[in-house]
């Protein structure tokens, strides 16, 4: 086999692009220019009484970059759509292409059915007004799809763990030596210190991000909206003690917490397990508290509801804690949990420490969110109507406050889940919690920066594709908070 | 005023109390304890050797007396071998028994001994502080002016090209970690195969002898991620002090736009940076480690690694010491500028 180029036979297109990003960077600088510059163009009136700009430099400025930057968008589409039928004979970037192809055909159908029922969608299909929310959106729906079809082996072209000989550190483009029929021809992203395929490491990482950043967020914010609001409602002493327990935890510099709770040696304590125990009932008590304070009225509907919902949640987090039996299992004693034939999963160790640091790290400061988010909106008059209609304060917290809260709180969601990710990428990089063959993008950089000066395409794209995640999410709480601002 | 400072100091001491304790309280949990042991002792000592290890030099006494020992309220440990050897809290090698002094703790000056430097923490922690010191003042230096710059262009006129342009560049800066950009740049600027070697990758010499050449990526690194954070919450109150009354009417007086800005605005609306800048200490801590990991730079994160990854407790506890105080004074002093800069809450 023939080692691939980056382009192959599509690479006519190459001085084409050039041109085209030439011009888009021109054009952007002029644009800036200019209108430091230069005033507004003065403005005519038209007979019909509208008004209209004239087209002077800033105008011309402004067609200029519209047209480079359409240009460039249709020309990379054109590298897309030539590499998803060209394949490898379009070189590393066809061959790439290609193998994303379950994820272009599922980005087409989402944006299509949310362009198409927009009206219809709240504040999701108002994303789809701001072309910031819709790139950040793309951006961070492409991962999501990279993360759940690569975990599927769709996208993959070779085990994220397997070392193949005579790939060390190999170019990208580098074809296999010695293949058989079952495999991939090409490492196509090169190879790394240990001869493992760095392309398909990067989208397996994805995975790992895709599976534990939103829902470590989830729970963050179960913990924080569980304290934050009955400390931001009732105040007093209760907010001075939550208050002075965030504020202990942010004192913390996030990496030596890290250092202190991540290491074998306190997984062996078993520490994690109960910090696990005591921060996973949080989500139990919010969606059993959310209920019955809007049910209890209705004794008949809610008592089976409750229990059902209950029973359930109880179960889920009855098999997230326990393993093999025990819920805590160390040299000296172990304490029973749920038998192993009614564990619904396993988390391993590694990932259920790095899970619950991230949660711990996280709360306190969605906690305080929160409470400034309820001490604020509890002076409203509804509040008070609810108040003089003889309402319970878990009713007023959580159906009264909450609903209300929603928009700062679900831009700050977007953030945190960047936030998330970040950490993810911290604790890989010191090469904590996760197994050290792990292709989580933190270790995969940590491992391709020592050889950074010679080879660089180990550590370039992880980082890439961490800095495109964090990047799209950050874009995609700006479009949020910019749409609901709008109302 | 002197009442406030007072008790923000009382809380201050009181949290610096907790989270040494809980450091503490880590720290000597008894799997970390076998791994000192064994790092220090032999790494083949039976499960009985470590506890004799332990039991002789008083890793095994109750938790909070181990704690009172180190805060010097308790005296120290002290104990003789078998061999003759001379252990303790207070033992420092070359140091004879009867000159070993009762207490020894933090009250008395004392930080403790290093197992992994082999020297008296306190010499350890000022010596990376020092390092680290420098490494903060350049970027400080770098990030806060070209964050205040970015922030007040972005935020003198809203929905502008350059308030967009400049957004989007922020939101790039706090959408990557340092350990991507200092990867990104090492790449660009030192590797062999792109060809720029505008820079050293290494901070190593930048101990000794800190150049542009050695010391730039790294301060740049550190100052990029921060520097959007501030300069988007600088463009949020330039935007709301730019929508006052007052610029209004000074605008209608006829007052020139740039004498609007830097006259009238800018006080105003530096009130609210200036508190982020000083929260933002806790975060740029983090960067510290990160990057002088990266670049091989010996300072105060550099040692958190070291401690950290060999349970070299005292160590550990006087890095974490030294960060919770850097973190607490600094809330002090946002809070106590915050009062300061702000005319209508010190009335109030």
């Amino acid at each position: 086999m023939e080692p691939l180029s980056w382009t192959g036979s599509i690479a006519f297109l190459n001085p084409v692009l050039a041109i085209a990003l030439a011009g888009l960077i021109l054009s952007i600088l002029a644009w800036i220019l200019i209108n430091i510059a230069t005033t507004e163009g003065p403005v005519i009136v038209n007979p019909d009484g509208t008004l209209k700009s004239a087209a002077g430099p800033r105008g011309l400025a402004q067609t200029a970059l519209r047209f480079t930057f359409l240009a460039s968008v249709l020309l990379a589409l054109a590298y897309i759509v030539l590499g998803v039928f060209l394949g490898s004979n379009a070189g590393i970037v066809g061959a790439i292409s290609q193998q994303f192809l379950p994820v272009w055909v599922s980005l087409i159908i989402v944006f299509a059915m949310s362009v198409a029922f927009k009206r219809r969608l709240g504040l999701y299909g108002k994303l789809f007004d701001s072309p910031v929310g819709m790139i950040g959106f793309g951006l961070v729906m492409f991962w999501v799809f990279t993360g759940i079809f690569g975990a599927l082996d769709l996208i993959v072209t070779h085990d994220p763990l397997v070392q193949v000989s005579g790939m060390k550190n190999k170019v990208p483009g580098t074809p296999l030596p010695n293949l058989d029929e079952s495999q991939y021809a090409w490492y196509l992203l090169g190879g790394d210190n240990l001869a493992r395929d760095v392309f398909s490491r990067m989208v397996k990482g994805a995975w790992i991000v895709v599976q534990i950043a939103p829902l470590a967020t989830l729970f963050a914010f179960m913990v924080g909206i569980t304290l934050g609001l009955p400390a931001g409602y009732y105040g007093g002493r209760l907010d001075t003690l939550l208050s002075f327990l965030a504020n202990l935890i942010l004192a913390f510099p996030v990496i030596l917490l890290f250092y202190l709770l991540v290491t074998p040696e306190i997984i062996a304590t078993g520490v994690p397990n109960y910090m696990a125990a005591v921060l996973f009932v949080f989500p139990i008590i919010f969606v059993g508290v959310l209920l019955n304070s809007r049910y209890y009225t209705r004794p008949n509907f809610r008592t089976p509801l409750l229990i059902g919902v209950l029973g359930v949640a109880i179960w889920l987090y009855l098999s997230l804690i326990s393993t093999g039996g025990y819920v805590i299992n160390t040299k000296d004693y172990a304490i029973w949990g749920l038998p192993t034939f009614m564990d619904l999963f396993d988390v391993p160790g590694g990932i259920l420490v790095v899970f619950v640091s991230v949660v711990f790290v996280n709360s306190p400061t969605v906690f305080r969110i929160v409470r400034g988010l309820a001490m604020d909106i509890k002076t409203r008059d509804y509040v008070a109507a609810a108040q003089t209609r003889g309402e319970g304060p878990w009713y007023i917290m959580l159906w009264e406050i909450l609903p209300n809260a929603r928009g700062p709180l679900i831009v700050d969601f977007c953030l945190r889940i960047g936030y998330t990710t970040i950490l993810l990428g911290t604790l890989g990089f010191f090469g904590l919690g996760l197994p050290p063959e792990s292709p989580d993008w933190g270790s995969t950089i940590n491992e391709g920066r020592k050889l950074l000066s010679i080879y660089l395409h180990p550590a370039l794209p992880p980082a890439l594709a961490l800095l495109s995640l964090v990047l799209g999410l950050n874009l995609l709480a700006d479009g949020l908070r910019e749409e609901s601002l709008k109302d | 005023m002197g009442l406030f400072i007072l008790r923000r100091f009382g809380v201050m001491l009181l949290t610096a109390l907790c989270l040494t304790f809980v450091v503490f309280f880590l720290t000597n949990l008894y799997p970390n304890l076998e791994k000192l042991a064994k790092t220090q002792g032999n790494q083949r000592m039976s499960d009985e050797q470590v506890e004799t290890w332990l039991e002789n030099r008083g890793y095994r006494q109750p938790m909070l007396v181990k704690y009172g020992q180190w805060l010097g309220v308790m005296p120290g440990f002290t104990n003789t071998l078998d061999d003759g050897q001379f252990v303790g809290t207070c033992a420092r090698p070359g140091v004879a028994p009867e000159d070993t002094p009762k207490f020894c703790g933090v009250l008395q000056g004392e930080w403790g001994y290093s197992t992994v430097f082999k020297d008296d923490v306190g010499g350890i922690v000022s010596k990376r502080l020092g390092n680290t010191g420098y490494l903060m003042f350049w970027v400080l230096v770098l990030m806060v002016p070209s964050a205040l710059i970015v922030g007040i262009l972005a935020g003198m006129r809203e929905g502008s090209v350059l308030d967009r342009s400049l957004s989007t560049f922020s939101i790039i800066t706090t959408a990557t970690p340092e350990y991507v950009s200092g990867v990104i740049f090492i790449a660009i600027f030192t590797s062999s195969t792109v060809g720029l070697k505008w820079f050293k990758g290494t901070a190593t010499q930048a101990m000794d002898n800190p150049t542009f050449e050695n010391f730039f990526l790294p301060v740049l690194t550190i100052a990029l991620y921060g520097m959007g954070y501030i300069a988007r919450m600088t463009r949020a109150s330039m935007t709301e002090v730019m929508t006052a009354q007052y610029i209004r009417t000074a605008r209608l007086k006829g007052v020139s736009f740039p004498t609007i800005v830097m006259k009238h605005a800018l006080r105003n609306a530096l009130i609210a940076p200036f508190t982020v800048i000083m929260l933002q200490f806790p975060w740029l801590l983090n960067g510290v480690v990160i990057v002088e990991t990266l670049f091989n730079y010996k300072g105060f994160g550099w040692a958190l690694v070291q401690a950290a990854g060999n349970n070299d407790i005292q160590l550990l506890l006087a890095i974490s010491v030294v960060s919770v105080f850097v973190v607490l004074l600094t809330q002090l002093i946002s809070d106590i500028g915050y009062v300061y800069l702000n005319p209508r809450i010190r009335i109030s």
